[in-house]
């Protein structure tokens, strides 16, 4: 009997900073250990070696800007058993995103000389806008032990087990006191859990890696914020960033405009 | 009339999407292409409009490989707008931090992208399949350089733990020690890493470059200095505008940089190196020399051993700030807004990363300009590539492909830092 071939892994790269798929380089102590339960078929940043689709699991990172690539992302899914988007730019448009609050040919012409050289589109969007995605993971940048809790179920035949509660909660469990008692202004009440609530540990309110999580009240955030004293301009910059495509954040920060 | 072409569609070990073609027609090369195809993301543009306070955050995000280089360099040039200056314990450990993004970053490069050319692998993976201790060796040296960026930052990627001023929160003595432990033994393999290097075969290649880079009149460059280079250039960062030039290039979406009536010029280790190798511990210039390196390297091939010097520099200097550290009494300076313009170059693990910001009295950010290394160092590997070839043309295609693959890799390009300037396609006839 020939032995089992193992699952071929590929990861894809959009508009990105490059550090999620970087997250699974990052896994040093478990690096080889995944090395040897996948056949990481297609992983440009780490080989040079390509092996051919279909893939059974593909990572894809990054979202779309361009023309070539919302065509690209066809045949990724196309190439695709199960497709699982990383990070805040494949799952909320990412950073990028800004432009869609503006007109993308003004903030061309402020970065190059000569705009029409330039062929991107109106919007970053999210990998799910364009294809089926069998599962998001959310985060500027992932946790890379939810990148391992990801491959690992992949591998079990299970689904990945990554909370989506806010990082409130997170921080009552490692008892951090609340940076909002004490004037820090946190966007921890509804923001996706998944950092382990780092900022209010380093005294710094959450700014919003992990964009909203299920059914955010971010309007009363909002005014809680604005009670603190917290200018309109200012609300408006914090649920515009990382995340500033998502849905409820995007609604939040528009709320603010005037 | 007999043409080759040397394609590579997709190249692989970089940070972001690249290509490059070389054409050769009757014995010539003819045309050298390296084609970023990294969509635009536009940062300088949304950075307007922004509170100061962001851009460590925002800038960040060019890049998740050396996110800590864009933090310092945005803080310094915010503080140079205030006119407020970090002393103390707060910079060093804004020290210690880059020495981690040094080491992480070097001992990726090194390990998992670097060296497989040279042992003749297509990766890492398949590299450890025969040397199981050598990449177990580089992922745990990386992880030592990660372990710092994660006790001081927060964590590896994006740290969230620096601003404007300083830091939120500042380490206690003892979070620093258990550090130190892992950090001796981090010496020992960057020693032990710099030899394994040095016994790799190297190509003769050695061009005439004109290096740039930070120096310090005290320490090693990485957060302050002047900007120096090989031809005698020595001026203020806040001159660089006088004397570096970003052009637009039509057929591309690459901002080229060059250095004005010079042309190309190199940044990076070996550039850092050069222009700084007295101020190195003499522990480390024997080490270097014992590697068989000079004062002075102009083989960018031999980046990789450049590197692991450096990676062995960081774990001593790293070493020496926590013996040293002492808890600060405040973690940052408290800064208020004012009108102004600031700039600010630090050394990112692949070079010089220059960041210019004007703000107004309530500190938005009025306009920004962002140069990474990788684009400054366009210009010497294309012209590297053309060069290299032209003396290599009887090879044949497959191996004279994996050479200009390695050719480009030395720069350890990050292409993704580029992004949001760089297309590059090169015609020379």
């Amino acid at each position: 009997m020939t032995p089992r071939p193992k699952p071929k892994l590929a990861v894809w790269k959009f508009a990105s900073c490059d550090g999620c798929q970087l997250s699974l380089l990052d896994c040093e102590d478990e690096l080889l250990a995944v090395a040897g339960a996948l056949d990481i078929a297609n992983f440009p940043e780490a080989s040079r070696a390509v092996v051919r689709g279909p893939y059974d699991l593909s990572l894809v990172e990054g979202s779309v800007t361009t023309p070539h690539d919302a065509e690209r992302i066809h045949q990724v899914r196309r190439a695709s058993k199960y497709l699982v988007t990383i990070g805040a730019c494949a799952t909320a448009g990412g950073i990028q995103a800004l432009r869609n609050f503006k007109d993308v040919r003004d903030l061309t012409s402020m970065v190059y000389a000569t705009p029409r050289y330039i062929e991107t589109l109106n919007k970053s969007t999210p990998i799910r806008d364009h294809v089926h995605v069998d599962f998001e993971l959310r985060g500027c940048p992932i946790n890379k032990a939810q990148l391992v809790e990801v491959i690992s179920a992949y591998l079990n035949g299970r689904r990945p087990n990554t909370p989506a509660h806010s990082v409130c909660i997170d921080c009552k469990r490692r008892g951090t006191v609340c940076v909002m008692v004490t004037g820090t202004p946190c966007l921890g009440p509804v923001t996706h859990t998944g950092c382990g609530a780092l900022c209010p540990s380093y005294h710094r309110g959450c700014y919003g890696c992990f964009g909203p999580m299920e059914t955010p009240n971010t309007a009363s955030l909002a005014e809680a914020w604005t009670r603190a004293g917290v200018s309109n301009a200012n609300l408006l910059r914090a649920f515009r960033s990382f995340n500033a495509s998502a849905e409820a954040f995007r609604r939040e920060s528009e709320a603010h405009e005037n | 009339m007999k043409t080759r072409l040397i394609k590579v569609g997709f190249l692989a070990r970089v940070e972001g999407e690249g290509g490059l073609s070389v054409k050769i027609r009757e014995g010539r090369v003819t045309d050298v292409k390296l084609r970023i195809f990294e969509p635009p993301r536009l940062f300088e543009a949304f950075l307007r409009g922004r509170d100061f306070r962001e851009a460590p955050d925002i800038t960040a995000r060019i890049c998740g490989i050396c996110p800590v280089a864009y933090q310092m360099s945005a803080v310094h040039a915010m503080e140079h707008a205030l006119g407020v200056q970090v002393g103390g314990a707060i910079r060093a450990l804004r020290r210690l931090l880059y020495c981690g993004e040094w080491i992480e970053s070097h001992a990726l490069h090194i390990f998992m992208l670097h060296a497989p050319d040279f042992l003749g692998y297509e990766d890492a993976i398949a590299m450890a399949k025969d040397h199981p201790q050598i990449v177990e060796r580089g992922l745990q040296l990386k992880k030592a350089g990660n372990d710092i960026v994660r006790v001081l930052g927060g964590r590896e990627i994006h740290p969230i733990n620096v601003c404007v001023g300083g830091f939120y929160s500042t380490p206690l003595k003892s979070d620093l020690e258990p550090l130190a432990e892992k950090l001796k033994w981090a010496r020992d393999q960057a020693l032990e890493t710099v030899r394994w290097v040095s016994r790799f075969s190297f190509p003769d290649f050695q061009p005439d470059y004109v290096f740039v880079s930070l120096r310090h009149p005290d320490e090693y460059p990485f957060n302050e200095g002047r900007i120096v280079s090989s031809r005698g250039l020595d001026i203020p960062v806040e001159s660089y505008d006088q004397h570096f030039v970003e052009e637009h290039v039509e057929h591309s979406t690459a901002l080229h940089s060059t250095l004005e009536g010079q042309g190309a010029y190199f940044v990076g280790p070996l550039a850092r190196y050069n222009l700084n190798f007295s101020l190195l511990p003499s522990s480390i210039q024997q080490a270097a020399r014992e590697a068989g390196l000079g004062s002075v390297c102009r083989n960018p091939f031999q980046s990789i051993v450049v590197r692991s010097v450096e990676t062995l520099y960081a774990c001593e200097e790293a070493l020496r700030l926590i013996k040293e550290y002492e808890e600060p009494e405040s973690p940052h300076i408290e800064v208020a807004p004012q009108a102004g313009t600031g700039y600010a170059c630090t050394e990112a693990p692949r070079g010089s990363l220059y960041h210019r910001y004007r703000i107004d009295d309530r500190g938005v950010i009025l306009d920004a300009k962002i140069v990474p290394p990788t684009s400054q160092n366009q210009k010497s590997i294309e012209r590297d590539l053309h060069d290299f070839v032209a003396a290599r043309l009887d090879l044949p295609n497959d191996q004279l492909q994996w050479q200009c693959e390695q050719a480009v890799r030395n720069y350890d390009p990050c292409i993704s830092c580029s992004t949001h300037f760089l297309s590059l396609e090169v015609d020379r006839q």
